[in-house]
């Protein structure tokens, strides 16, 4: 497969949200703002290209039996470093994120991307894969954050465009607004999927 | 795949060894580089908090921890100085009366007893409703008012005290929690 | 008293499911029928309180003991991923009616993330054992009717006649959303 390819992937014809459904409890849990869903978009997608790369560097030595237990320790440990960087360097947004980052290690992305591609196939691929994956992770979760906030807060990327006691769709930054949003959104796409066929 | 490696037991358990091992030796090696900034960016986060609900002031006391004589939570008090002399109290408070979950707060007492300001810390308050308690409308009535005097208790109770509209529930918890800051803190007076 | 707020509290007013987000991914997964909701529910509960019980254990005499706090997300994975193991192996031997009906199951509980989220959670809370045993038991109670209500709904889903683009998923995530939204009535009775 063409890198190029390999790459755009993850945007929209494999799209891990959208399309694949997967990693759904980040997608769901913290995408009240643009910024909150950007910056868990991002931490998850560091995990995955570091995951993916070290996989597909030591997949020929770890035995057949392992290979499950091997991956998910090695995906818990970048979960710990992002953790512990995020805590230090970006204490407000750490914890807004709060549980959610702990639990990028069973976000079932990144041990699915680590089984499924870079346990078979090369070093670079598997970088492409992760980041490409990685990254239409980080804008479906900044979309639908971006929606939510929008429509709930009246506010994109914390700057808000309605006065201050303005009224807005508060629903939309409550739990039930995260379900309904992104069932729209994902109605959409199937939709435009279905026009380009 | 070319060359899939066999699963016998020793290879198997010398692999998982060493991949836990290195994994945590790496980890102790970020732990040790970010033990730091974490520790100072909660002490950021807590001298900020002080600096809202309290006048300017340019040395602050340790934390003193001050146990609540009624059922609830303890309180912190921080005591702020200039030029040597205390010219504040910030006050860490909390109630359980919100509409969901804990409600902690932030009081600034200066030394003649009055509210400086309030800051909420944390909650689970209704979004648009409850949260409005960190908002200028709501917060702005408290400011330079001494508790004694000032009944910090919602008007349709009988106080002084504007609720926010369609969150009485949440104001009442507002006030008994400054309420709750201020007795301890004439308390320790 | 307080047992009763747990309750309540994690089952209704902070469903796990429906205002926490944790365990989408069984929660639209495995909900086609209501008989397989009620399996996945039973394995989530075993689960869960096992892994409570244990990871609470290793952060009070190990963790915590070492200051070694930071290995807590790797040990707790390895904790929930060994359990699941285990259980599949000792309810094979044990109990294979029990096995037929949970082992399906079972596997796919290692990566939901409600196993691993209680657990954190306990500890967050600083509960102590049985408080965390109850607590454990609540979430896994809010799960399983989450659950089972969804499944309930969505077999009627299969009825209406929908937009092209809503049909399938998107709809199911919808009417997930009207169940959130019912249970945030519940909201403000803890």
């Amino acid at each position: 497969m063409n890198q190029l390819e390999n790459f755009n992937k993850g945007f929209f014809k494999e799209n891990p949200v959208f399309v694949l459904l997967l990693g759904m409890c980040p997608m769901l849990g913290v995408t009240s703002s643009a910024i909150n869903g950007l910056g868990m978009g991002l931490a998850t997608t560091f995990v995955l290209i570091m995951s993916n790369i070290v996989v597909s560097l030591i997949k020929n030595f770890i035995p057949d039996k392992v290979r499950i237990p091997s991956f998910i320790v090695i995906i818990a440990s970048f979960v710990t470093i992002v953790d512990l960087v995020m805590a230090g360097y970006l204490p407000a947004l750490h914890e807004q994120l709060g549980l959610f980052i702990p639990l990028i290690v069973v976000n079932c992305l990144v041990l699915g991307r680590a089984e499924a591609f870079a346990s078979k196939k090369d070093f670079l691929s598997s970088f492409v894969d992760g980041a490409g994956m990685g990254l239409g992770f980080s804008m479906a979760l900044t979309i639908l954050g971006g929606m939510r906030e929008i429509l709930g807060s009246g506010a994109i990327f914390d700057y808000k465009f309605v006065s201050e006691d303005a009224s807005t769709f508060l629903l939309f930054v409550m739990p039930p607004g995260a379900f309904i949003a992104l069932a729209y959104l994902i109605a959409f796409i199937n939709r435009l999927n279905k026009t380009e066929k | 795949m070319a060359n899939k490696k066999e699963s016998s037991l020793v290879n198997m358990v010398l692999t998982l060894f060493i991949i836990t091992l290195i994994a945590s030796a790496s980890l102790g090696f970020i732990y040790e580089i970010t033990k730091l900034p974490i520790k100072e960016a909660k002490i950021a986060k807590k001298t900020k908090a002080i600096e809202k609900v309290l006048p300017e002031f340019d040395n602050l006391e340790e934390m003193k921890v001050v146990k609540a004589t009624d059922k609830g939570r303890d309180f912190e008090f921080y005591n702020a100085k200039k030029g040597g002399k205390i010219i504040g109290t910030a006050v860490k408070t909390s109630t359980e009366s919100g509409y969901s979950g804990l409600i902690w707060i932030m009081v600034g007492f200066t030394a003649d007893g009055k509210i400086y300001k309030t800051s909420v810390l944390e909650h689970k308050e209704t979004p648009g409703l409850g949260t409005k308690l960190d908002e200028t409308a709501f917060k702005k009535q408290f400011l330079g008012k001494n508790p004694d005097n000032f009944k910090l208790i919602v008007k349709k109770d009988g106080g002084d005290v504007d609720a926010i509209t369609a969150a009485t529930i949440s104001s009442r918890a507002f006030c008994e929690a400054v309420q709750r800051a201020f007795d301890a803190y004439k308390k320790q007076k | 008293m307080d047992y009763i707020l747990i309750i309540i509290g994690a089952i209704f007013v902070n469903n796990i499911v429906l205002s926490q987000f944790l365990g989408i991914c069984p929660f639209l997964g495995v909900s086609n029928k209501v008989s397989t909701s009620v399996g996945m529910t039973g394995a989530v509960t075993f689960v869960m309180v096992l892994a409570t019980i244990v990871t609470y254990l290793i952060q009070t005499f190990v963790l915590n003991v070492f200051e070694l706090q930071y290995l807590q997300t790797i040990t707790f994975i390895l904790v929930i991923a060994s359990l699941v193991q285990l259980v599949e192996i000792v309810l094979k031997k044990v109990s294979p009616p029990l096995y037929q009906a949970l082992g399906i199951f079972l596997p796919l509980i290692t990566t939901n993330c409600a196993v691993l989220g209680v657990a954190i959670l306990t500890i967050k809370n600083d509960f102590n054992l049985i408080e965390g045993v109850v607590f454990a038991i609540s979430h896994a109670v809010g799960f399983g009717l989450a659950l089972i209500t969804f499944a309930g709904l969505r077999e009627h889903l299969d009825l209406i006649d929908l937009p092209e683009g809503m049909k399938g998923t998107p709809a199911s995530i919808l009417v997930a959303g009207l169940l959130s939204l019912a249970f945030m009535g519940f909201a403000g009775i803890v």
